[in-house]
């Protein structure tokens, strides 16, 4: 049994102009351990994804129009939200893009540590100190003590963004949701988070759904990819596969301007064009619009994700084409 | 912490200064001769010439003005005309009754306002929300002193629930105190609950928005933690700016409120003041009671700072 | 994709108040109140002070439809030449209030030179609370209509000023004005053609609760005993004398309270809907 199971997820969102999918039968899995990495540009539904499986996509305007997300056996889509609740933090955690602003200003880091154990363990204020103070080690704090009274605008960014590690993994999760950990930090900062959330990894045998635009921090961390686009997958392959032998255009694109974990890309330029608004999406072949491979065939009807290697498949009808 | 209090004192002293003229102004702005306006009609020439003599209304503006502070400085503001009474001691016998309702009033507004703005951004856009904006806009549009009359009616009259006015200190008799100052102090808070009900509604809606309440959420806390806690700490820090403003509605409010239901305290004080050319009163209640208030903003200021780690840190 | 039709900015404003609700609610409430105003010779001829002591305390019935006061005045009538008091003291400290309060923001925002001076003074008047400085100007100036404008003026003046003038320094700053400047465009023409323009959403919000603030203070005032001099039909002065009768006679007291309120709601929707339509960012104000 997989950790993590997603099958056929498909959500949407209640827009101005009616209501838009924003991930549409998304399906992948992830092992005790394993490092997947979720790659596509903003608005490809990589995040949406990730809320969907923490609960935490904002209802209404969101809904989840069907699919599972089995965890260790249990479906997160049909459990209370007193379960789902419980869940988060042991079970699942979360970290996000933004640490200047996901930590809250009006209570001390030591605080907002401790309360997550609290949440989840009947441990004395005593204990709570200790494990908190333990964890920032962990996560490379130094003089972690005297930095437990610290409010947050009194770090750094990328101190901020170890706070924010350390109060995803106090709980021991078994799965670490990293929604672009690094993006908004320096790239001395970001290389440092990296190896960080790997060797946390080894330490606590948690797996990792690691997201980000960014085929740098993919090749440096993942073991598997799955390659999103316009809220499809378009890719899914163990990482060395998928950087030597990409199937379709989209990652070809995505790897031909290998962006390196010193040069960060919101957009990724050696691909013409942008991706289309949810309402304007084409028919057929979401990229059709984009791709230079394309043929007639392809607006026609959407391609489905197919097996050409063992654990590689890709959407592609060209794939066979263009190899 | 210390560094903010002093800031904002020091930087009260212009405002301070600025408003003592303003009083000390008035009873010079008076069309006419001021004594004789004093006086009334009725009054002889010696009379006048008495009050004017009194008042020290017959020296050189620049002496009355030093003279103004002078007993500014000594704590003298003058004598009342209509009670006999040093100013500030008429001011000080009835600053606790308005203080006293006041209280009153801010504990319900506080209730109110902050428990039926919290329950509309909670639930946004549903029936809670529409009846509570519908009661805080019927709040901010009812006049205190019509909502006072509308309650002498119905509850002081055909129900007999509450006495129509009189007043009972709280010393004397706290249950009797309760009884009188319950429609007067609900006359007052309905405006300032609805005021706040719209301001934590908004201010809770655009912080439930925030980065942190998805943290909280994602650590595993309940929902009520997050709301209670992570969201209140934060919607308080802005709604404690309004804070200032409700204290200086409700002294405001005070003046008919209390006239309306015959309580002694500033308010009335005051207006009977006007209504008798008392200006040594007038001047002395009106400059007692805004020094007051800038006192009271300082307060809240420093709150404000308590509130927030980043004033209290950056600015202390 | 960018070629919209190209709407006026204005239609299109008029267009999204039409559709807020409350704000429509708001202008209709509003809306009778200033038509009965305007209409009060016409639709209300019997003389508001005429006394009929035959005819005192009638409640409302055919011939009076309001009932009659103490002293046998028709309380319809008095009650329609008390909105045309109150539209008419609200109309004129919003009028000066626009004036003045731009006049003195835009001064002070654009005017580095005279912020200080004139925002210590701004501050120091908002310092009182508003209903006892009207007291205390009104019991310097004197008991007439016009004394209780000057008081109004005087109380809410500088809240707007102060609203105009955050307004104008954010502009100033604006690359637009630069470069107005830079091009060696006058203070006068900048502040007319490029900032002032600009400033005016903020200013029509206030100024539309400020309507408010102005007919429930003069009420305040009246119903004290320090506005308008007795027997002048305004609403406070017919709530004040009829406090004593409010048992036998309580539609003396009710019928102007619920047209003040009326007239208070009316405005104030109607400034809601103004902010959200014109100034979603504004905040609500005192």
């Amino acid at each position: 049994m997989s950790l993590l199971e997603v099958r056929d997820l498909t959500t949407s969102f209640q827009t101005g102009g009616g209501e838009v999918t924003a991930v549409e039968n998304i399906s992948f899995s992830l092992e005790k351990g394993e490092i997947l990495g979720i790659v596509g540009e903003s608005g490809s539904g990589k995040s949406v994804t990730a809320l969907a499986i923490m609960g935490l996509l904002p209802r209404p305007p969101a809904r989840i129009l069907g699919g599972s997300i089995m965890f260790e056996g249990q479906d997160l889509l049909r459990l209370s939200d007193r379960s789902m609740q419980r869940l988060r933090g042991p079970g699942i955690a979360m970290v996000f893009q933004e640490p200047m602003t996901s930590l809250n200003p009006v209570f001390t880091i030591g605080e907002q540590i401790m309360e997550t154990i609290g949440a989840h363990e009947s441990l004395s204020q005593k204990d709570r100190f200790a494990r908190a103070v333990e964890m920032l080690e962990k996560v490379g704090i130094p003089s972690a003590t005297s930095r437990m009274t610290d409010y947050p605008h009194q770090l750094s960014g990328g101190q901020r963004q170890r706070v924010m590690l350390a109060i995803a993994l106090v709980c021991r999760p078994k799965l670490l949701i990293a929604d672009e950990p690094t993006t908004a930090l320096d790239v001395t900062i970001q290389a440092q988070i990296l190896s960080l959330l790997m060797d946390l990894r080894d330490e606590f045998g948690m797996a990792i759904m690691m997201i980000t635009h960014n085929m740098g921090v993919i090749a440096e961390t993942a073991d598997r990819v799955l390659v999103m686009y316009a809220g499809r997958t378009v890719e899914q392959a163990p990482v060395g596969r998928l950087f030597d032998h990409p199937l379709h255009p989209y990652t070809r694109g995505l790897l031909s301007c290998v962006p390196t974990l010193d040069q960060d890309q919101d957009r990724l330029v050696a691909i013409p064009g942008s991706l289309p608004e949810p309402s304007r999406r084409p028919p057929g072949c979401r990229f059709s619009a984009r791709c230079s491979y394309a043929v007639p065939a392809c607006g026609e009807s959407i391609p489905p994700l197919a097996m050409f290697e063992p654990g590689h498949a890709a959407a592609c009808i060209r794939v066979r084409d263009i190899g | 912490m210390g560094g903010i209090l002093v800031r904002r004192l020091l930087g009260a002293l212009p405002i301070l200064l600025i408003v003592s003229l303003i009083t000390f102004a008035m009873i010079h702005l008076i069309p006419g001769d001021p004594a004789a306006a004093i006086a009334g009609m009725s009054a002889t020439p010696e009379q006048i010439i008495n009050i004017r003599r009194d008042l020290g209304l017959d020296q050189p503006l620049l002496t009355q003005l030093a003279d103004w502070y002078l007993n500014l400085l000594h704590g003298d503001l003058g004598r009342s005309l209509l009670l006999g009474q040093p100013v500030v001691q008429a001011t000080m016998l009835r600053l606790p009754v308005t203080l006293a309702l006041s209280a009153y009033a801010l504990v319900l507004t506080l209730l109110i306002g902050l428990v039926s703005g919290i329950l509309a951004a909670l639930r946004q856009n549903t029936w809670v929300d529409q009846a509570a904006m519908v009661f805080a806009m019927l709040g901010i549009s009812l006049p205190s002193f019509y909502l006072g009359l509308l309650m002498i009616i119905v509850l002081g009259v055909d129900l007999r629930w509450l006495p129509t006015g009189g007043y009972v200190a709280f010393t004397d008799d706290p249950l009797g105190w309760l009884a009188t100052s319950t429609m007067p102090a609900i006359s007052l808070a309905l405006l300032l609950a609805g005021l706040l009900a719209r301001i934590t509604r908004s201010t809770m809606l655009e912080v439930l928005r925030q980065d942190y309440i998805r943290t909280a959420r994602a650590k595993g806390l309940p929902n009520r933690t997050v709301v209670m806690k992570h969201a209140l700490a934060n919607a308080l820090i802005p709604i404690t700016t309004v804070l200032g403003i409700i204290v200086s509605l409700l002294i405001s409010g005070s003046v008919v409120v209390e006239t309306l239901f015959s309580i002694p305290g500033i308010g009335q004080l005051l207006t009977q003041a006007v209504l008798n050319r008392d200006y040594p009163m007038v001047q002395g209640g009106l400059l007692i009671t805004t020094a007051l208030l800038v006192l009271i903003n300082i307060g809240v200021d420093c709150c404000y700072a308590l509130l927030d780690p980043r004033v209290r840190y950056d600015g202390g | 994709m960018t070629e919209a039709r190209r709407v006026s900015p204005v239609r299109a404003t008029l267009r999204r108040l039409l559709h807020h609700r409350l704000f429509v609610l708001g202008c209709v409430l509003f809306g009778i109140v200033l038509l009965v105003a305007i209409l009060a010779p016409v639709i209300a001829p019997l003389d508001p002070n005429k006394l009929s002591m035959r005819n005192k305390f009638l409640p409302p019935s055919r011939d009076f439809i309001f009932g009659t006061d103490n002293f046998g005045r028709s309380l319809w009538s008095r009650v329609v030449w008390g909105a045309q008091l109150s539209m008419f003291i609200g109309a004129a400290v919003v009028a000066i209030n626009a004036v003045l309060g731009t006049l003195i923001g835009a001064a002070a925002g654009y005017f580095k030179r005279l912020d200080n001076g004139l925002m210590r003074i701004n501050d120091a008047l908002m310092a009182f609370p508003a209903v006892l400085l009207a007291i205390g100007v009104t019991s310097v100036l004197g008991p007439s209509v016009n004394d209780v404008i000057i008081a109004l003026a005087i109380v809410y003046t500088p809240r707007t000023a102060r609203i105009v003038r955050s307004s104008v320094i954010v502009l100033r700053e604006m690359e637009y004005v630069q470069a107005a400047l830079a091009a060696g465009a006058g203070h006068w023409r900048i502040l007319r053609h490029h900032i002032l323009p600009n400033a005016m959403a903020p200013l029509i919000v206030q100024l539309s609760f400020l309507f408010a603030y102005a007919v429930l203070t003069e009420a305040t005032l009246s119903f004290l005993g320090v506005g308008a001099v007795p027997p002048t039909p305004t609403w406070g002065n017919i709530m004040a004398e009829g406090r004593q009768y409010m048992i036998d006679a309580p539609w003396i007291i009710t019928i102007p309270g619920a047209a003040l309120m009326i007239t208070v709601l009316g405005l104030n929707l109607l400034g809601d809907g103004l902010r959200d339509v014109l100034d979603p960012r504004l905040r609500i104000q005192q």
